[in-house]
């Protein structure tokens, strides 16, 4: 009997071959904290004594989920990150330099075959880059911080299959909505997924990053792919360590296995207030927004924004309804910003926000008024998730939104694609 | 961790988030009295007014299920919830919950109504409805987890044993 990835890779951090349901004790290659779970695990790691953290290269801190900071209570959280970020050696992204996950890709933090843990949920971003990545709470962070190791149940995988080509219209998005939709948002609990077929391989890093990033979106661990070419030219280009990318054997014991048609898939929407309600964009066109937002560590990246360019660019937003883009990173901005996109987006009517969360998890910017309905490229669209829990968030892909926002109302972004 | 606990049952559905425990805008503190004041604020308006010290959170599947944000057990905890029995938990909860030192177990809540008495033996490793004459088994958890929760959370255990150890 074959193996999975997922109990390869911990197989290689444990230093023994484990399958799947074992409980084991796993050595951790980068632990990630940020603004919102980094206070808390400070707080636990300094219950331990005056300590140092086991390895502070393998760390890195970024500030994002309230930047630039809106009141003096977040102003001194950050204060206190600097400054254990400064004592202890460990990297530090200030605000203004992106979302976490964004910049652990980008930066090449983490690489094919590696074992990544985050005090955020969509750690399993780097599951596109083969990286057996999941997110934890604080104090178990206190607890890597202080062993570089984790306890941890090696997972059961469920390999979803892609197969066929994405239609003009649908985006990356779209077919991870779709899979939500279909096994639910607890449809993946205590599962691995392995994301594959043609369709992941022809997609690009950036379209990769959008599915695994939701994989905790169906209760998932982690969503692992294969390592390619594309991959190993994203990590050749930084540099970075040299990659040991493992995948799963023809002859793994899957848990479970999904298969779907991608050239079957048209844009996707989903509705208040749970991800896992995923109906096609024709069945809630029309339906009035007030706010559309493009951005988050699911969908903000370069592609994304040229994307909502093409639909908005030499138009004007509906005066019934605002824009937001906020770039995940200072590169993406900068790239964006040398393509002319965000000029476009700009004089289409968009509001630029600085790299970081944005309005995504309403701790500050762009919260929504009563009753108002937005449409947002990011992952989550709970009750009271962008700061009011008398506001509705819908969430589609970046095409999806733009089109929206260009009518104040949910359309289907394929009439303003087809040239 | 004593061996029974006593509360009152305060129950909820299915897929009960992270955010609807407590929302994103409350969570950057370290106050963790004020995080327990808004604890179920978006969907049980008033929580937590009317929990009593040892009331016994009972919900459904999935519980605790979206973000890693650990301010969710913590306001949990420091609401004065003595326990969460659930059918199921979203992963990353339920660790922070154990870790936390909050005894977080696994049964069938289905028959469990809001205001019951609830006393959870963890002894006989079960949950009783004294009331109603009912007796509810508990799914057992994993050693390591079971180990953490005697030590009260994670930062204790890690303290007496400065390392994980697995019994295998
Ligand atoms: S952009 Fe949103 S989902 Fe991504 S890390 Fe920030 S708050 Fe979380």
């Amino acid at each position: 009997m074959g193996k999975t990835a997922a109990e390869k890779i911990v197989s290689a951090h444990v230093h023994e071959e484990v399958k799947a349901g074992d409980f084991v004790i796993a050595d951790v290659d980068l632990a990630m904290i940020h603004d919102t779970t980094g206070p808390i695990a400070i707080k636990a790691f300094e219950e331990y004594g005056r300590k140092r953290v086991w390895d502070p290269s393998k760390m890195v801190i970024v500030l994002d989920h309230a930047t630039p900071s809106p009141n003096e209570r977040i102003s001194n959280l950050h204060a206190l990150l600097r400054s254990f970020a400064s004592s202890q050696g460990i990297p530090l992204f200030d605000a203004g330099e992106g979302v976490c996950h964004q910049l652990v890709v980008e930066q090449g933090l983490v690489a094919p075959g590696g074992l990544a843990v985050g005090a955020d949920s969509h750690t399993c971003t780097y599951g596109a880059l083969n990286v057996f990545a999941f997110g934890i709470g604080s104090t178990d962070m206190s607890g890597v911080m202080l062993t570089g190791k984790l306890w941890l149940r090696v997972p059961g995988t469920m390999k979803v299959e892609f197969r066929g080509a994405m239609p003009e219209g649908t985006c990356a998005k779209d077919l991870m909505l779709h899979l939500i939709g279909k096994i639910g948002s607890d449809g993946a609990d205590y599962l691995a997924l392995s994301l594959c077929g043609e369709t992941v391989r022809e997609m690009s890093l950036s379209e990769r990053m959008t599915l695994s990033n939701m994989a905790i979106e169906c209760g998932a661990k982690a969503g692992l792919m294969e390592a390619d070419e594309k991959t190993f030219a994203h990590l050749k280009a930084l540099g970075g360590p040299v990659p040991k990318p493992l995948w799963d054997d023809d002859d793994a014991d899957f848990a479970s296995q999904v298969a779907i048609d991608a050239s079957a898939i048209p844009p996707q929407v989903s509705r208040p207030h749970s991800v896992d309600s995923v109906v096609p964009v024709t069945e809630v066109t029309g339906t009035e927004i007030h706010q559309a937002y493009i951005g988050t560590c699911t969908n903000g990246r370069l592609e994304d924004l040229r994307i909502a360019a093409r639909v908005l660019a030499g138009r004007r937003i509906s005066g019934n309804c605002r824009l937001l883009v906020c770039p995940p990173s200072r590169k993406v901005l900068t790239e964006a910003l040398a393509e002319g996109i965000i000029a476009q987006l700009v004089e289409a009517g968009a509001t630029l926000l600085p790299p970081g969360c944005g309005p995504c998890p309403g701790t500050h910017l762009g919260v929504p008024g009563d009753g108002e309905r937005v449409i947002s490229t990011a992952n989550r669209n709970f009750k009271g998730r962008m700061g009011n829990n008398k506001a509705e968030i819908y969430l589609a892909s970046p095409a999806t939104c733009a089109a929206s926002a260009l009518e104040g109302k949910i359309t289907d972004p394929r009439k303003y694609l087809r040239s | 961790m004593e061996s029974v606990l006593k509360g009152r049952a305060h129950t909820f559905g299915d897929d009960i988030n992270t955010d609807y425990i407590i929302a994103g805008k409350y969570t950057k503190t370290l106050d963790f009295a004020a995080l327990a004041e808004h604890v179920f604020e978006d969907i049980a308006p008033g929580f937590a007014k009317k929990v009593l010290p040892g009331d016994i959170v009972a919900a459904g599947r999935n519980f605790g299920c979206g973000s890693s944000r650990e301010q969710a057990p913590i306001a949990i905890k420091h609401a004065g919830i003595g326990a969460i029995l659930a059918k199921s938990y979203a992963r990353i909860f339920f660790r922070n919950a154990i870790n936390q030192g909050i005894p977080a177990f696994l049964c069938d809540t289905g028959e469990i109504e809001e205001g019951d008495s609830l006393l959870v033996d963890l002894g006989k490793n079960v949950v009783e409805l004294p009331d109603r004459g009912k007796i509810i088994p508990l799914t057992p958890l994993s050693p390591v987890m079971l180990d953490i929760l005697r030590e009260g959370g994670l930062v204790a255990y890690l303290k007496k044993n400065g390392t994980y150890l697995l019994s295998r």
